[in-house]
């Protein structure tokens, strides 16, 4: 498998601290991969370098061979959607025009109504479309995190229009979420690696992110420790290294995931 | 599935029918404060007349009375203007809360009030003391030209200030407008307390703003300046919705995040420059039009920026209309009304806020 998007020597610093240092990386299409690590290990700079929003103060991010720097911001929207930790709003927009912020200069040859379908589709995905007219403000958080996802699925439905690889960047993507959307959002995620895309999650949940990813990436004080399927980094000498914890990963007790997961078996 | 569709034909079709009445109510209501303003002050002249001259005027015809000369050379530039000067800070104040993401943002923020304030009281009381003596009395230009190459200067020294390798901190900008603010203040302080009575007298008339000296001359001389800003404001509406997520999202949204801001700045730094040499300071229409809007119909850019226009001009020329017959044949300064009616309806916005308002 060829690597859609290829991170070299990555370095990061911001007010004399390091947050990324010399990370190698490299994504293919239809892989799911979560970064994993403790607080301040740089999971998100380094998600920020990987989507365009960070220049690197050394190394360099490639798509498909092209210095992400040197794609202009709207082709760019066109071949990956990002989903913030949190976004506030400070004007009464509503849900659907939140999710249609997703469709607006993004695509070919979509009309207006096509747009506005793509935007209702996603709503729908993302399970939020009976709020559709209610104003963003007076929404829950992770009401506000699901809006958030279907406008990332927008912009990807409207930007396949002219890119056909993709990748999604979540940051922190279930934070706020019930059990219930957790997984459908996860699931969906999983759905878009599996038509193509490269996925691509910073998550918290050890448990959740062993059972769902193709990949998992460790990073710690902003270095890569090791990449691999779940059950190669989460050993218990990572768990202990990195973490602080001393933990039998082979007694992880069964996550809600796992149960969930084994019922689709068993109805499959 | 087939309620779904339902409900999504409903939002569809409500947006844009909601959006195209209240456009349209808008412009009615401009329509009307102008006739009105046009047939009203010191002598009144009744709408079937003014109708007629404006329609005589408008087709070529020149059969002018008293109430001819009054509505076509007094009245009618004023009136212009103040639809001129009205849009123009509306919908810069619109503009300027999706660039500050700050619903509380004023047009004011950049610097170019303060500049062109600082601008002209240095050429109200030094013009006046130092240049006058030399060449003789400053031509009445001087005064408009001067402020609105303060504003202009100012503007761009901040932006400068503001912006580091390529990017412009918005956050900065504010804070070095409100340190630069500050410093005009104390200078204009300075030049109030040097000056003499009738320099403080005009001083104190430009601070408060006025449409009083409007003339064919100086509304033509504005009008392109504003009538292009406010053309060019709405190309800015996509960008400024993907704004009030954030920089970051609006990056991730495909918006060139740099340019939006740098032509934003400058849009409104000319419209509001232009407006502050033609009226002087008239303060309020720029927050309180957009506030209102957004109550009412939401904060989607697109018709944020030109229904701002359209109830700023409504808004300015009602209360010029107001500030020119209260007192007539004397003349209330328009700065003092715009705030002695926006400042208790601001109060009164924040107070019926139940959440408080988020900075």
């Amino acid at each position: 498998m060829s690597a859609l998007l290829e991170a070299t020597d990555l370095a990061y610093h911001s007010g004399g601290r390091v947050l990324v240092d010399g990370v190698d990386l490299a994504f293919a299409g239809g892989s799911f991969t979560i970064i994993i690590g403790p607080n301040g290990a740089g999971k998100s700079t380094l998600l920020r370098l990987l989507c365009g929003e960070l220049a690197p103060a050394r190394g360099a991010v490639r798509w498909n061979g092209e210095t992400l720097h040197a794609i202009p911001a709207w082709r760019l929207a066109h071949r990956r959607a990002v989903m913030p930790q949190a976004s506030d709003l400070n004007f009464p927009f509503t849900v659907f025009e939140v999710a249609s912020l997703g469709t607006e200069g993004i695509g070919r040859g979509l009309s207006r109504s096509d747009r506005q379908r793509l935007a209702f589709e996603a709503l729908e995905q993302a399970d939020v479309a009976h709020l559709a007219p209610r104003n963003y403000q007076t929404l829950s958080g992770g009401e506000r995190q699901r809006v958030h996802f279907a406008r990332v699925l927008a912009q990807l439905a409207a930007g396949r229009t002219l890119e056909s690889q993709q990748a999604l960047f979540l940051d922190e993507p279930i934070a706020s979420l019930d059990l219930k959307h957790q997984l459908a959002l996860l699931n969906t995620a999983r759905g878009l690696a599996r038509q193509g895309l490269a996925v691509i999650a910073v998550l918290h949940d050890l448990q959740l992110a062993s059972g769902l990813a193709d990949e998992l990436v460790l990073l710690h004080r902003g270095s890569l420790v090791t990449r691999g399927t779940p059950d190669a980094v989460l050993t218990p000498a990572t768990l202990a290294n990195v973490f602080g914890i001393a933990l039998n990963a082979d007694a992880l007790p069964a996550s809600p995931w796992s149960l969930v997961r084994a019922q689709e078996h068993s109805a499959a | 599935m087939t309620s779904v569709a339902l409900q999504q034909g409903r939002v569809r079709t409500g947006f844009r029918e909601s959006r195209a009445l209240l456009l349209t109510l808008l412009a009615a209501l401009v329509l009307l404060v102008s006739l009105v303003a046009l047939g009203l002050g010191a002598t009144g002249v009744p709408l079937s007349r003014t109708l007629s001259i404006v329609t005589d005027a408008v087709m070529g015809r020149t059969a002018l009375g008293g109430d001819g000369l009054i509505i076509l050379q007094v009245r009618l530039p004023r009136l212009l203007l103040g639809l001129l000067i009205g849009a123009a800070l509306a919908a810069s104040g619109a503009l300027m809360q999706g660039l500050f993401r700050n619903p509380l943002a004023d047009p004011g923020l950049i610097g170019v009030s303060a500049g062109a304030a600082l601008a002209a009281a240095t050429t109200i009381v030094l013009g006046d003391a130092l240049l006058a003596p030399l060449i003789g009395p400053l031509p009445f230009t001087a005064l408009p030209v001067g402020a609105f190459t303060g504003g202009l200067l100012t503007t761009l020294a901040l932006y400068v200030v503001a912006t580091r390798s390529g990017r412009t901190s918005i956050a900065t900008m504010l804070l070095a407008g409100v340190a630069f603010g500050a410093l005009s203040g104390a200078v204009m302080g300075l030049f109030s307390y040097v000056s003499d009575d009738r320099q403080l007298r005009d001083l104190s008339f430009w601070s408060l703003g006025s449409l009083s000296g409007a003339t064919w001359t100086k509304t033509m001389t504005v009008a392109p300046f504003i009538l292009l800003t406010l053309l060019a404001m709405p190309f800015l509406a996509r960008g400024l919705n993907a704004l009030a997520l954030g920089e970051a999202e609006a990056f991730h949204l495909g918006v060139p995040v740099q340019r939006v801001k740098a032509l934003a700045i400058l849009l409104v730094a000319v419209a509001v420059g232009a407006s502050v040499a033609a009226s002087g300071m008239i303060g309020f229409v720029g927050i309180v039009v957009p506030h209102v809007l957004r109550l009412m119909a939401g904060a989607d850019h697109r018709m944020l920026l030109p229904a701002s226009a359209l109830l700023g001009a409504a808004l300015l020329v009602t209360a010029d209309t107001v500030a020119r017959t209260m007192v007539a044949p004397a003349e209330l300064p328009i700065g003092i009304l715009t705030a002695a009616i926006g400042a208790p309806f601001f109060l009164w916005l924040l107070l019926r806020r139940p959440g408080g308002m988020a900075l």
